[in-house]
């Protein structure tokens, strides 16, 4: 019997085969998007943990101090008996991370595997230098002036292993970056306190990758859960429509004697089915759309936070289960409503059909009540939230309140509207829109939720790009970037530039641990160039002059939010090294903390540290022709030089690949968005026959009653678009001045684009109407008997 | 418990380090040189300067194993080792220096057998070996010349340390140094590989154990080993069986054979009287006879034997004073105490390698 009766109900999707596939493709939109962002973000943790992993850097203490350990403090703990394992880390080229080990001393790891098992390959190590990559990373280094590369698939993409000799001769310094202390210590040692001075660091969650990045994966969860609601408001059309249809199919199933409790399982193992086949197909969907963005998102967090993530996909059977979870889940919440209504039905209700979400006037004012209080909400969270976590609760109860808003203020609108309108037809086509907005408002507020996350997310990036390339253009004030290899060659191009320019200004830095968290002390010298250039957000009028007297520091506003500093604050910057703080500037992209002292009092800390990167100051014609003459003179590398031109273009090109994620997530969404325009259109077309065929036996001409289909689809979506943009901008704010300073330390000013909103508004029309062509097209191809038995039939 | 110690060495840096006492033909020890010198027989040693490591070799080692008792009245016996291995046969400094060094330390009694591995490059100071004034180290383990006058090796000082153990002796030497072979040349195959070898077999030694149940003070007998080479090992040879002995009457007994793969021995011995006056006998003079056979680390491995030398009157069976004194170290072997009965009776030190 149950396969009688479920062949009686999935007849239904054998007539309606669009509706069909409108449902299993809905369902694998959400899907895809959803699962496509839960890819992305597994792989890059992936990613995180493994390069944390790396040399046991997220379980074993440590010992460092500020400038780095000396080879003497090394051995004088070992020779104490303690094992530890030295490591020199650093940047080499732009993106790639060395790490120098000790191969006989580091603790057994994967990422060394191509060693094992091989005397040579060892003493090619040890002896001869080799650097240990991933393949994606040999890629990318293919022909730089490198040892030789050795592939090792465990090692952290943009990181090469070498030895600990390789990579002090790699990254020019004699000092090693921390000793890892190891688990089990021989018996009887005196203690480390004891022994040295160096500080004893535990590993820390709080300053770890996965920490920083976290507010950029919860951005993008954010964007997968409003793709994933987007394309349930789909479902819930689709299937909504559909048990609509099968009322009279059920009523009979039901007189015929199927007991309620059969035919409601039977309907949910039926929605179960499709939702199985569409979590595949989104499955697939999604893989293929997070392979193709992971390179964009590690681009991102590459530029963003400094994190290396694999550019490569692999498959995780943890991911695709909770894809299948969480669309059933999503079947199940869009079909509860309609599987309800089914159980609710009175046996011998007539089978009249009518559109399926006609709310009452009661049910929007429930709705609007809602509304007000999720935007009070959101109000409260932006002044008083102050966590990451507040952020975007606020952005989710601005989104969810203007959604649930749209409703009754498109029907105040329209209300508005009609005491303007002329003649009959503009009269019907604004009461008839009226009539609509209750069954169109999901895929109304689908459209709402992705044309205000476009304008905020525009608005947001628009203004971070203008307040960036301002900062740019103050901070990258030299004209010429000088990277020389050893200290001789340092002296000997300054030495020369000394009488060609207007003034050589040492690029130099330091890193240190400060307040448990790593930090950059950059050295400056006194010169013209910082004072009338350097972007201070806030500073004391003497500040260059106490920094020049060695008596100030500036500290970047990332730290000055982190560590709550103001200005007046003591600093300590090592022993016996107490500054007050007496600017605060700008970083924009900078992750981590930075300050700014006097180059005397810098060197006069860290003597042995060489200085090999300078900016030169000179008239910006004359930069071509230096630049050739000094590669020339000198035999300097490629990119030992470069321009102020390349410097800018080349950060440009960062921040920009930054947000490609958020672009091409924006375009997704208003995609889903209008997909679920369409089917909530087809579905009223077959609906609204009622309403259209006495208009039409009035005299009106098919013609003009499709162009008045268009033009109310066009009004609602005009109408949408005009209510989405102050959403938008709300949201931009709360992105700028809540979300942005908690996730990256740094606040921007806001600007608006009004130019972005009319080509969205444009786009949302576009949408609008393409997504109506279709349904106003059968209305066109009607044949007329078809409209005249909606009097026999329907009336 | 014990392995622990190892938890920080590089998984696959043994495999280097290994080959320096491997007896089982790795990493073509057995085959070629690549440049590193070759044992001379015509080499005249010069001390102390011969007591420092000879960078030009492949392989190098300062070996001190020690037969002792408690004033508990147990028996124990303690290993000292440290090996050097070159890379390629060059000093060189810093972190560029292809020298690498292991050291090895072991304390055994008749209960148990702990022992530690220690890993280091040289060239940055953290392991090494001085002549003059003589120390080896490697960390904080040392083999350290206390003397005052007279060989460097007359009087030194010894400390080693493990997870669960230490130990800190006193070494004073009551005869000469004695060199192994035909004067400090010794053959090791039919074919001709040799290494330079001369030992110290006449220490006194007094000093403390510290053990988790505590301290013991300990007095014994010790011996050093110094040997290197840069080929020691036939290709067609898998393992040695090395002893030294120390007879009651103050007489002492090094012998060796070396395996091939049909189990025969190459053998040597050396008799050195209570005076240091050395006696060479070469391959065949010596014989060597498992009696029986223990599991030890899943390996079957012979821990008593029949030592007979005729040309001295030697035949003795030796007995182990813990048949599990097994090195699990990343190049593994079996080192340890032994007692022995027959024409003679004394104690001394078994070392048994290739055991698979």
């Amino acid at each position: 019997m149950n396969a009688a009766v479920f062949q009686a109900l999935w007849s239904h999707w054998r007539r309606h085969p669009v509706q069909l596939v409108t449902l299993v493709l809905g369902l694998a939109l959400a899907t895809a998007l959803w699962s496509g962002v839960q890819a992305i973000n597994a792989e890059a943790r992936a990613s995180y943990g493994r390069a944390a992993a790396l040399m046991g850097q997220d379980q074993l203490d440590r010992l460092q101090t500020p400038g780095g350990v000396t080879l003497q403090q090394y051995v004088a703990l070992r020779r104490a008996g303690w094992d530890l394992s030295p490591v020199v880390e650093g940047r080499l080229l732009p993106g790639l991370r060395i790490v120098g080990i000790d191969p006989l001393s580091a603790p057994p790891q994967p990422a060394l595997a191509p060693l094992a098992g091989d005397a040579d390959a060892l003493a090619a190590f040890v002896r001869d230098g080799v650097l240990l990559v991933a393949p994606e990373t040999a890629a990318e280094l293919k022909g730089a002036d490198l040892p030789p590369l050795r592939l090792s698939a465990d090692v952290p993409p943009g990181t090469a292993i070498t030895d600990i000799g390789v990579a002090q001769r790699l990254l020019r310094t004699d000092r090693i970056s921390h000793l890892l202390i190891a688990r089990s210590q021989p018996s009887g040692l005196a203690p480390l306190e004891s022994l040295t001075a160096l500080d004893r660091v535990t590993p820390d969650d709080t300053s770890s990758l996965a920490q920083l990045t976290d507010s950029f994966h919860l951005n993008l969860t954010a964007f997968g859960l409003l793709s994933f609601a987007v394309g349930l408001f789909i479902v819930q059309s689709a299937i909504g429509l559909a048990f609509e249809q099968r009322r009279a199919a059920v009523r009979t199933l039901r007189a015929l004697g199927v007991s309620l409790r059969r035919l409601m399982l039977l309907l949910a193992a039926e929605l179960a089915a499709i939702a199985l086949v569409a979590a595949v197909v989104g499955m697939a969907l999604g893989y293929g759309i997070a392979a193709a963005l992971l390179p964009g998102v590690a681009g991102t967090l590459r530029g963003l936070y400094g994190a290396q993530v694999s550019g490569t996909l692999s498959f995780d059977p943890f991911w695709a289960a909770s894809a299948l979870v969480i669309t059933l889940l999503g079947a199940a919440a869009a079909g509860a409503q309609a599987l309800w209504r089914v159980a609710r039905m009175p046996l011998l209700a007539p089978a009249q059909p009518r559109a399926w979400a006609m709310a009452s006037a009661r049910a929007i004012r429930v709705q609007t009540a809602a509304a007000l209080c999720l935007l009070f909400a959101a109000a409260g969270l932006a002044l008083w939230g102050g966590s990451l976590m507040a952020g975007f609760a606020c952005l989710a109860a601005l989104l969810v309140g203007s959604a649930l808003a749209l409703p009754m203020l498109l029907l105040a609108l329209l209300r508005g509207a009609a005491r303007f309108a002329r003649g009959p037809m503009a009269e019907w086509l604004l009461a008839d829109a009226r009539q609509q907005v209750p069954a169109l408002s999901l895929a109304l507020m689908a459209l709402l939720l992705a044309l205000a996350a476009n304008v905020g997310v525009g608005t947001m990036v628009g203004s971070f790009r203008t307040t960036f390339v301002g900062w740019l253009d103050q901070r990258l004030a030299p004209e010429l970037y000088l990277t020389t290899r050893t200290a001789e060659e340092a002296a000997a191009v300054t030495g020369y530039l000394a009488s060609r320019s207007d003034a050589v200004l040492p690029n130099w830095s330091v890193p240190v641990t400060l307040r448990g968290a790593p930090a950059q002390i950059y050295g400056v010298v006194d010169h013209a160039t910082y004072r009338e250039n350097w972007p201070l957000l806030s500073s004391r009028t003497d500040a260059w002059d106490s920094l020049a007297a060695g008596n100030g520091v500036l500290v970047n506003e990332q730290m000055a939010r982190r560590d709550r500093l103001a200005l007046g604050d003591p600093l300590a910057l090592g022993d016996g090294w107490t500054v007050p703080v007496v600017g605060i500037y700008s970083d924009y992209g900078n992750p981590s903390a930075q300050l700014i002292v006097g180059m005397d009092a810098l060197a006069a800390r860290y003597p042995d540290q060489p200085q090999l990167r300078f900016a030169v100051r000179l008239a910006p014609a004359a930069v071509p022709g230096m630049i050739a003459e000094l590669r020339q003179r000198f035999d300097l590398p490629a990119d030992a030089l470069r321009d102020q031109g390349a410097v800018k273009a080349a950060s440009l090109r960062i921040f920009d690949q930054t947000f490609v994620v958020t672009g091409a997530l924006n375009v997704l969404t208003l995609g889903v968005a209008g997909f679920a325009l369409l089917t909530s259109l087809l579905t009223l077309s077959a609906l609204r026959l009622p309403q259209v065929a006495p208009v039409w036996a009035m005299g009106v001409a098919p013609r003009r009653i499709a162009l008045t289909e268009l033009a109310r689809t066009a009004l609602l979506a005009a109408l949408t678009w005009a209510l989405a943009v102050p959403v938008g901008l709300a949201l931009a704010w709360v992105l700028l001045a809540v979300v942005n300073v908690q996730a990256f330390g740094w606040r921007l000013p806001m600007m608006v684009f009004p130019g972005g909103w009319l080509w969205l508004g444009f786009w949302a029309l576009t949408a609008a109407l393409l997504a109506s062509v279709w349904p106003v097209w059968r209305l066109l191809a009607m044949p007329g008997g078809h409209l005249l038995r909606v009097f026999a039939n329907d009336r | 418990m014990i392995a622990r110690v190892c938890t920080l060495s590089f998984s696959v840096a043994w495999l280097c380090i290994a080959s320096i006492v491997s007896a089982q033909g790795f990493a073509g020890l057995g085959t070629g040189s690549d440049g590193f010198a070759l044992p001379d027989p015509d080499k005249t040693f010069t001390f102390p300067l011969d007591h420092g490591p000879h960078p030009e070799f492949r392989i190098e080692w300062w070996y001190v194993t020690a037969t002792l008792t408690g004033a508990d009245g147990q028996e124990y016996g303690v290993q000292w080792t440290l090996f050097r291995s070159a890379l390629s046969p060059e000093a060189g400094t810093g972190w560029q220096t292809p020298q690498l060094w292991m050291g090895h330390a072991a304390l055994t009694s008749a209960r148990s057998h702990r022992y530690a591995e220690k890993l280091a490059r040289g060239g940055i100071g953290q392991a090494g070996v001085s002549a003059a004034p003589f120390e080896a180290w490697i960390d904080d383990w040392a083999l350290r010349s206390v003397a005052d006058a007279g060989d460097p090796l007359d009087a030194i000082e010894l400390h080693a340390r493990g997870a669960d153990f230490h130990y800190d002796l006193s070494l004073n030497a009551d005869g000469p140094l004695v060199l192994q072979g035909e004067q400090g040349f010794s053959v090791k195959s039919p074919t001709g590989e040799a290494s330079h070898y001369y030992s110290q077999p006449f220490y006194r030694v007094s000093g403390t154990l510290t053990l988790p149940e505590g301290a013991v003070a300990v007095t014994g007998q010790a011996w050093l080993d110094r040997e290197w080479s840069s080929q020691p090992l036939a290709a067609d040879q898998d393992g040695w069986d090395w002893l030294s002995l120390q007879f009651d009457d103050g007489t002492r007994l090094m012998g060796f054979g070396l395996r091939d793969g049909s189990g025969t021995h190459f053998t040597s011995a050396t008799w050195i009287s209570a005076e240091g006056a050395a006696t060479a006998y070469g391959d065949g003079a010596l014989t060597l006879e498992p009696l029986e056979v223990a599991e030890v680390a899943g390996r079957r491995v012979p821990v008593r034997w029949r030592v007979a030398l005729p040309a001295r009157g030697v035949t003795i069976e030796t007995t182990p004073l813990n048949p599990q004194a097994w090195m699990g170290t990343a190049f593994a072997y079996w080192e340890g105490p032994i007692r022995f009965e027959g024409s003679h009776s004394g104690r001394g030190y078994l070392e048994m390698t290739g055991y698979q």
